[in-house]
């Protein structure tokens, strides 16, 4: 299973996961703050010297995750050309794009296990309510175990509906798939449960 | 114990896988993506709570930073985005769906067509049209109608979430968690 973390390692990847992510907090909240082209222009000239610190391969992989945003982009561009209210688009998507990048950035730059340590340390609160930091981790351990298993039979599914049928896979393949789900979710349990359950 | 946690797990590995394979055809051969779909089935089949806690851990899993929502998206930015409505929305819609489905007392499969109906057309769209309209500074309108291009494709899913749970619950009466 591939990550989002950047192969090229920059300066950012050695800094701690939690000041990182409340720095982000900061300054997302602070887009929201402001509301002058020029500000916000700044901001998203600051965000891409951010990323060009850290190389041309580096910006690039950063530029390729923000191609989602093009039909916002084509969306709001339309609409205030349509309703001459330049300004407006031109604050929108500069807030956009640099919230989106600023988010990305601390994304490409931190390990997966590191951001599961904040994301345990936040959860703590929770504890209460019966989500111990353990059952958190088994949990996401599971599913993405379980990811790449469902994904190979779901792909064994369709594959003998293409043997049966010209056309391509309709909604009935989904049935045999979530059923294997429901049944794998039982078994999983009893083993869990023969192995002095989840704790 | 053991089971709500494996339900719960393995269901949000179902959202996931829902969104990374090949587009399913519609009866018409109209291509669609079935990841919210899968949130649909997480309330039809799940119920409320383990329903809505499974679709958060979908959630958590692409804060991590995995590339699990449709197209491959994924990361703290998809939550800096324009449909973060949505994303808040998802555990809602799940948990509405789930909720309605413990309630009625209809057949199962028109039970969870309706539930999908409301909970995960009507209540997700209602924080993702809010969201919008915040992301994008638009009224509650314009952002109404940005959002309704996506309506008749979510309301096939609906009609499928129906099926699939009526389906489930034919060749494995008791499958279905929220009509115990």
């Amino acid at each position: 299973m591939l990550t989002l973390t950047s192969p090229v390692e920059i300066w950012a990847h050695g800094m701690p996961a939690g000041p990182k992510l409340a720095l982000m907090a900061a300054a997302t909240t602070g887009l929201f703050v402001l509301a002058t082209p020029v500000a916000l222009a700044v901001v998203l000239l600051a965000t891409a010297t951010l990323y060009a610190t850290g190389g041309a391969r580096f910006a690039g992989a950063g530029l390729r995750l923000l191609r989602p945003l093009w039909p916002f982009v084509v969306v709001v561009a339309v609409w205030h050309l349509w309703t001459g209210e330049l300004t407006g688009g031109v604050v929108v998507l500069l807030r956009m794009i640099s919230a989106v990048a600023l988010a990305n950035f601390v994304t490409i730059t931190t390990q997966l296990s590191d951001m599961m340590a904040v994301f345990q340390w936040l959860a703590r609160p929770f504890r209460a309510f019966g989500l111990s930091p353990r059952r958190l981790a088994l949990a996401v351990a599971l599913t993405i175990r379980f990811i790449p298993v469902m994904l190979e039979r779901m792909t064994r599914i369709r594959e003998s509906w293409s043997a049966r049928s010209p056309h391509r896979p309709r909604w009935r393949v989904l049935v045999p798939a979530t059923l294997a789900a429901l049944d794998d979710a039982e078994r999983v349990a009893e083993a869990l449960r023969a192995r002095g359950g989840a704790g | 114990m053991e089971r709500n946690l494996t339900h719960i797990a393995l269901f949000a590995a179902l959202i996931a896988v829902l969104g990374l394979v090949p587009k399913i055809d519609l009866a018409a051969g109209v291509p669609i993506t079935a990841q919210s779909l899968g949130i649909m089935l997480c309330g039809t089949v799940l119920g409320a709570r383990r329903g809505a806690l499974a679709v958060l851990l979908f959630l958590a899993l692409v804060a991590l930073g995995l590339p699990l929502l449709s197209g491959g998206r994924g990361g703290l930015g998809v939550f800096a985005s324009p449909s973060v409505g949505y994303l808040v929305g998802f555990p809602v819609a799940a948990f509405f769906t789930g909720w309605l489905m413990e309630r009625t007392t209809l057949s199962v499969g028109l039970a969870a067509g309706l539930s999908a109906v409301i909970g995960g057309i009507g209540v997700l769209y209602a924080f993702g049209i809010v969201g919008m309209s915040v992301m994008l500074d638009k009224t509650l309108s314009e952002a109404a109608f940005l959002g309704m291009a996506f309506l008749p494709g979510d309301l096939v899913k609906a009609v499928i979430a129906g099926l699939i749970t009526q389906s489930l619950a034919r060749m494995r009466p008791g499958v279905v968690m929220s009509r115990p």
